[in-house]
Parts: C-alpha cells; sequence; structure tokens
C-alpha cells in the first residue's frame, strides 16, 4: 500500500514538472510580441515606443535568454510568485486567478457533479427499458454532440433574448458589487442557470449513454447469466451489474473534474461569465503569456488532482484494482 | 424416475425462421444416476441444459415436456420457473470461471443470493462453510473475491454454489472444458461425490469429452444434430455402440501412445446438416456408410438391450 502510493505520488510530481514546462514553453511558441501588443493598445503616438518597449521588455523579464526565463518561472513558482499580467497591468496573475476561481468552480462542478448523477440514473433506466431506451437515445446522442457554444448561444437566445427569463451575461448585475446578502446570492444563481444548463445538458447525454452502454454489456456478462440460472430475481442482478458499470463512469468523472477549471470556456465566453475560461481565452488573444501559465497552471494542479484521488479512490472501490497493484 | 424429458424441442428465432437446434429428443435420468450427454458442436448439448434452466429469445420453447420429481416443469413461463431455478434443478456452466461477480466477495455474494431468494441466510451458512470445506477450499474464502482465487477454486466454489440447496437435477454444462487435466479430474469426481452423498439426485453431464464421460458417467446419451442417437449404458455405448455416428465418435477418439504418423484418426467425412432447414429422416444419413433408402424417413427408438436404445434403420444392429 504504501510503496503503491509513494510510486503514484513520484509519477505525479514528474508529470507536474513535465506539464508546467510545457505551460511555459506553449505561450512563447505563439506569434508575435506581447509587448508590441500591449503598446500599441496604451499610445497611439509613435514615440518614444523604443525606449517604452525596451523598459517594459525588461520589466517582464522578457530581455534575458529563453532559458534564463524559463529558470526565474520555476524559480518564482516555488515560490508562489505567478508574475504580472501584460493585459491587465499592473495586476497580479495570482489575483487576477483567485478572482476568477470562484466562479468556474461554483459553475462547473455542479454541473459536471449533478449530470453525473442523473445521466447515469437515466441510463441505467433506459437500459432495462427498451420503449424508454428507443425513445431517448437519439436525443441524448443530439445532446452529447451538441457543442457547448451552440447550446449556450440557443439558451441565451430563447430563454434569454426572446422569453426573457433569464440573463445572458456576466455572473451578477451590473448595478452590483459582490456582498454576501441573499439578494446577492439570488441575483447570483439567476446568471448562473444558464450557463450552468449549457454544461449540465451537453454533459447529461454523454453521461446517460455510457452508462446505458456499459449496463447493457454487464447484464449480458456471464456473472448475470449465472445469477438468472440460480433464479435471482431481476433486482439483483441489475444492482450487481449496476456496481460494475458504474467504475468506469467515475474514471470518466475524474477526467471532467480535472479539466473543471476551463471546461466551460466556450460557455463563460458566449455569456460573459467571469470565470477562468472566459480570463484564458482573453489571454491568449491578448498573448499574455503570465495569465496564460497561471490558467493552465491550475488546470494542471485540477486534472492532476481528481486523477491522484480517483487513483487512491479505486484502491478501495474496485477490489480487482486493489488486488493487482498491491497485492493484497 | 426423477427426471422425464419428452419430445422437448427448443428451436432459436431468427431472421430467416427458426434453427432447430434440439428437436424432439425424449430421455430420463433415474435417481442417483449421472446421465452423460455427448456429441460434437452443435449438437444441441449446450442448448438442452440451458434451455432446461432458462428459456430466453432468442430460444424459445416449441415443444415437449419435461418432469422432474412428478412435476412438470413450466418452462415457456420463466417467471414460474424461478421457483425450481437453484431450488429444485441447478446449472454449474459452461463459463464457470467467470459466472462470479468480480467485485463481491464470495461470501457476500451467497448472502445476496439467498436474500433475494427469500431464504434466510444464518440457516445455510453452516452448510455454506462445510461444503467448501467437502470440496477442500481453504477455510475463510468467503471473506475474498473471486479474482483472489485459482480457476480450479473458482470452479468448485460455483459447483458448492450450484449444489447448494440440494437440486434434485444437476445440470453440468462442459464444466471439464476450459480445465486441465489433473483439474478435470477432481472435478468429474467432485460431482459423482455430490452424487454419492445425495447432495443432488440426478446429473446430466455435458460434454464432448466421451474419456470423461467414461470415468463418471451410468449411462451415456450420444446427440447428432439436435436428436438422440443412441442412448445406453456406459459400457455399451464405449464397447458396443449400435448406431453408426456413435461407432464413428467412438472410433475418432485420439489413443494414448499413438502418434498421428503413426495412425490417422479417423473421421466422419461431410458436416452436420444446417438445423435451419434440416433434412428429413434420419439426420446422419448424408454421412451414413450404410444408408438406405428407408433413411429419408425419421428413424424409431429400437430397445437393443436393457435400457440401450438406438434411432437407426439398420437391421443388423
Amino acid at each position: 500500500m504504501k510503496k503503491y502510493i509513494s510510486r503514484k505520488i513520484f509519477m505525479y510530481l514528474l508529470t507536474f514538472f513535465v506539464a508546467i514546462s510545457i505551460n511555459w514553453l506553449i505561450p512563447r511558441m505563439m506569434p508575435g510580441d506581447p509587448i508590441l501588443n500591449l503598446i500599441s493598445k496604451l499610445s497611439r503616438q509613435a514615440t518614444n515606443n523604443a525606449r517604452l518597449y525596451a523598459e517594459l521588455n525588461q520589466k517582464f523579464g522578457m530581455d534575458k535568454p529563453l532559458f534564463s526565463q524559463y529558470l526565474l518561472y520555476l524559480k518564482n513558482l516555488t515560490q508562489g510568485d505567478l508574475g504580472q499580467s501584460i493585459i491587465f497591468y499592473p495586476k497580479t496573475v495570482a489575483a487576477i486567478v483567485s478572482k476568477a476561481l470562484p466562479y468556474s468552480l461554483t459553475l462547473t462542478i455542479p454541473a459536471i457533479l449533478l449530470s453525473f448523477l442523473v445521466g447515469n440514473y437515466l441510463g441505467a433506466l433506459a437500459a432495462r427499458k427498451k420503449m424508454l431506451d428507443n425513445t431517448v437515445l437519439p436525443f441524448w446522442y443530439v445532446l452529447t454532440a451538441t457543442p457547448y457554444l451552440w447550446l449556450s448561444m440557443l439558451l441565451a437566445w430563447l430563454l434569454g433574448s426572446k422569453l426573457n427569463l433569464f440573463p445572458i451575461s456576466g455572473a451578477y448585475s451590473f448595478s452590483r458589487l459582490p456582498s454576501a446578502t441573499l439578494s446577492f446570492v439570488l441575483d447570483y444563481l439567476h446568471h448562473w442557470v444558464l450557463p450552468f444548463a449549457s454544461i449540465f445538458f451537453v454533459q447529461l447525454g454523454g453521461w446517460a449513454i455510457g452508462m446505458r452502454n456499459l449496463i447493457i454489456y454487464e447484464l449480458d456478462a456471464d456473472y448475470s447469466k449465472y445469477l438468472r440460472a440460480l433464479g435471482a430475481p431481476d433486482k439483483l442482478v441489475r444492482r450487481y451489474a449496476y456496481r460494475n458499470a458504474r467504475l468506469p463512469q467515475i474514471t470518466g468523472l475524474a477526467v471532467q473534474l480535472g479539466v473543471v477549471v476551463v471546461g466551460a470556456i466556450t460557455t463563460e465566453v458566449v455569456f460573459g461569465y467571469p470565470g477562468i475560461g472566459l480570463i484564458l481565452a482573453q489571454a491568449i488573444l491578448g498573448q499574455d503569456y503570465f495569465v496564460v501559465q497561471g490558467a493552465f497552471l491550475m488546470v494542471v494542479l485540477c486534472v492532476l488532482g481528481a486523477n491522484f484521488f480517483i487513483d487512491i479512490a479505486y484502491i478501495f472501490i474496485d477490489p480487482r484494482v486493489r488486488h493487482s497493484m498491491i497485492g493484497d | 424416475m426423477s427426471v422425464e424429458v419428452e419430445n422437448l424441442k427448443f428451436y432459436y428465432r431468427t431472421r430467416k425462421g427458426s434453427v432447430k437446434a434440439l428437436d424432439d429428443v425424449s430421455f430420463s435420468i433415474a435417481d442417483g444416476e449421472i446421465l452423460g450427454i455427448a456429441g460434437e458442436s452443435g449438437c444441441g448439448k449446450s442448448t438442452l441444459s440451458n434451455g432446461l434452466i432458462h428459456v430466453c429469445p432468442p430460444m424459445e420453447l416449441a415443444g415437449g415436456s419435461v418432469r422432474l420429481d412428478g412435476k412438470n416443469l413450466p418452462l415457456d413461463k420463466p417467471d414460474e420457473m424461478n421457483t425450481y431455478r437453484f431450488r429444485n434443478l441447478s446449472i454449474i456452466p459452461q463459463y464457470a470461471l467467470n459466472a462470479m461477480n468480480p467485485t463481491v466477495k464470495i461470501g457476500r455474494y451467497v448472502q445476496d443470493l439467498m436474500q433475494s431468494r427469500g431464504i434466510d441466510y444464518s440457516a445455510i451458512e453452516k452448510l455454506f462453510a462445510d461444503r467448501l470445506r467437502f470440496v477442500r477450499l481453504p477455510e475463510g474464502i468467503q471473506k475474498r473475491y473471486p479474482i483472489e482465487l485459482s480457476g480450479g477454486m473458482k470452479q468448485r466454489v460455483v459447483m458448492v454454489i450450484s449444489t447448494l440447496l440440494n437440486p434434485s437435477l444437476l445440470l453440468c454444462d462442459e464444466i471439464t472444458s476450459a480445465l486441465d487435466v489433473s483439474t478435470q479430474k477432481v472435478v468429474s469426481a467432485l460431482v459423482a461425490a455430490f452424487r454419492d452423498e445425495k447432495i443432488v439426485k440426478s446429473v446430466s453431464f455435458v460434454t464432448h469429452d466421451v474419456p470423461v464421460l467414461y470415468q463418471i458417467a451410468d449411462r451415456i446419451l450420444i446427440m447428432y444434430a439436435g436428436q438422440v442417437a443412441e442412448a445406453g449404458p456406459t459400457e455399451e455405448i464405449i464397447h458396443a455402440a449400435k448406431h453408426p455416428y456413435t461407432q464413428a465418435l467412438v472410433a475418432a477418439m485420439p489413443e494414448m501412445a499413438s502418434t498421428y504418423r503413426q495412425k490417422k484418426h479417423a473421421s466422419i467425412p461431410g458436416k452436420p446438416p444446417a438445423l435451419l432447414d434440416p433434412p428429413e429422416g434420419c439426420r446422419f444419413k448424408e454421412r451414413c456408410p450404410y444408408r438406405m433408402p428407408c433413411c429419408d424417413e425419421r428413424p424409431q427408438k429400437r430397445l437393443v438391450g436393457n435400457g440401450h436404445e438406438v434411432y437407426c434403420w439398420k437391421e443388423d444392429l
């Protein structure tokens, strides 16, 4: 057990190191120069630009050779310093990310968990009712193939613009400031419904299809046949099938929870929802290396964290893994 | 007679029509008897075991009846059959090595199974432990997962579970085919021991492995293309077979101490008929060296000895 976990931790640390290195490298391979970008936004005059450029270049450490920049990045990271944003200068990346993070998490975690629970339930239900299966399966296929972007726009158009039921932009009304009052929470929830629904429904189809297929496979497995041969009622056969079918689904959940912080990137863009996804989209367009790094760092942490959690959880929920990994 | 099968027909419904996998088969098994059922792949022997325990689509009951301890089994009513399954007739399936749920401990499995059948587990817990000991499984196996056991152990666990309620009829479906020779011997000896200890009354032992039958069967039934070819006491079937197919089958058995080069195994020319649309009359006629015009009619049962029946037109059997 100890050996297994320490081996896992080592592998995850190694993966983390490789991931943050790629994080650093990828933005710098984009064409263009972020400082020039910034200057063109700051001033429309052509004067003194060379001096301003040199100053800013030095300020962001981009005058150094590439490898020194990398070492500096690693050094700063160990001190928790993610640098300063270029496009939102002089805000720090840490401040930007930590302000956006709660919006993303409160949007995507409920959407993913609820769609997981409801989808699995509906999938299991469909697997045993032929009629239901035939009618809802095509619907699920459409849902899972739907781009978040398209469903978001559809919901915004129908429930937002046409029926005027929900606001279509932001996480709260423009006239408000975030506070811990009931009226703010209600306003926040009102804004939350449409982005939540667009993620929830797209994910729902995938979970339901997955569960349905898994259950049908398990119901046809030898152990299910044997139970029926021994006269066990369908209830027990189904219970056993569900028990085994949910295991691969849990792996899928880990993957989904991993990308939770940027999972809703297009949804956040459509609804102007101030989460990590929106920040990331803006940072990429503005070539803001440091914000891109910060946002991706969150992704890396979430993916690795969720997978590590599931790796450990599997020891407890699947005896086959326990047996083959640890041998006790 | 504890088991009487009369004119039993199990067909598989397909788009092209009914595949007559088991077509008008009659036999009986006496109390305390092990009936070996042998034949080549596709002769209907597994269909017989599966159909007796659970008729489910695409398989359907096309006729006939089965009496177990004097009671007609409601084969066409799967829900009513549930009361008989496990309690009165039980099966050791072909897939015994995968028959247990991999994520449920063996003790828990039996507990769930008993509860679902409305049987008090605490009343059967001690019997279960005794039976596990009877098949020489180590103590504490109830607390282990199936994946932690070897193939032979899994097989024995399934044998114990299947026979836990002392069924009258135990169906063994190719239970030795996935095992190595030494485990085969243990398993077939256990089936005989279950019978000797009166844990089960009668056994139907389906296999394609005739030498295994020779060791444990009291009587042997030879099937061909969904019908009975011959049935009789083991010694007579092995050493004095009457039906041309049985003779060919016995002659085709590999011998010890003879290599393929020294002596080519006898084989039967041709192949079994398609059961979607089987030929009229004797189903072996196309491959039979003794074919006569009357073979186009279905041969009737002929008694050629004590309990020895042959379905063949040949005069000098």
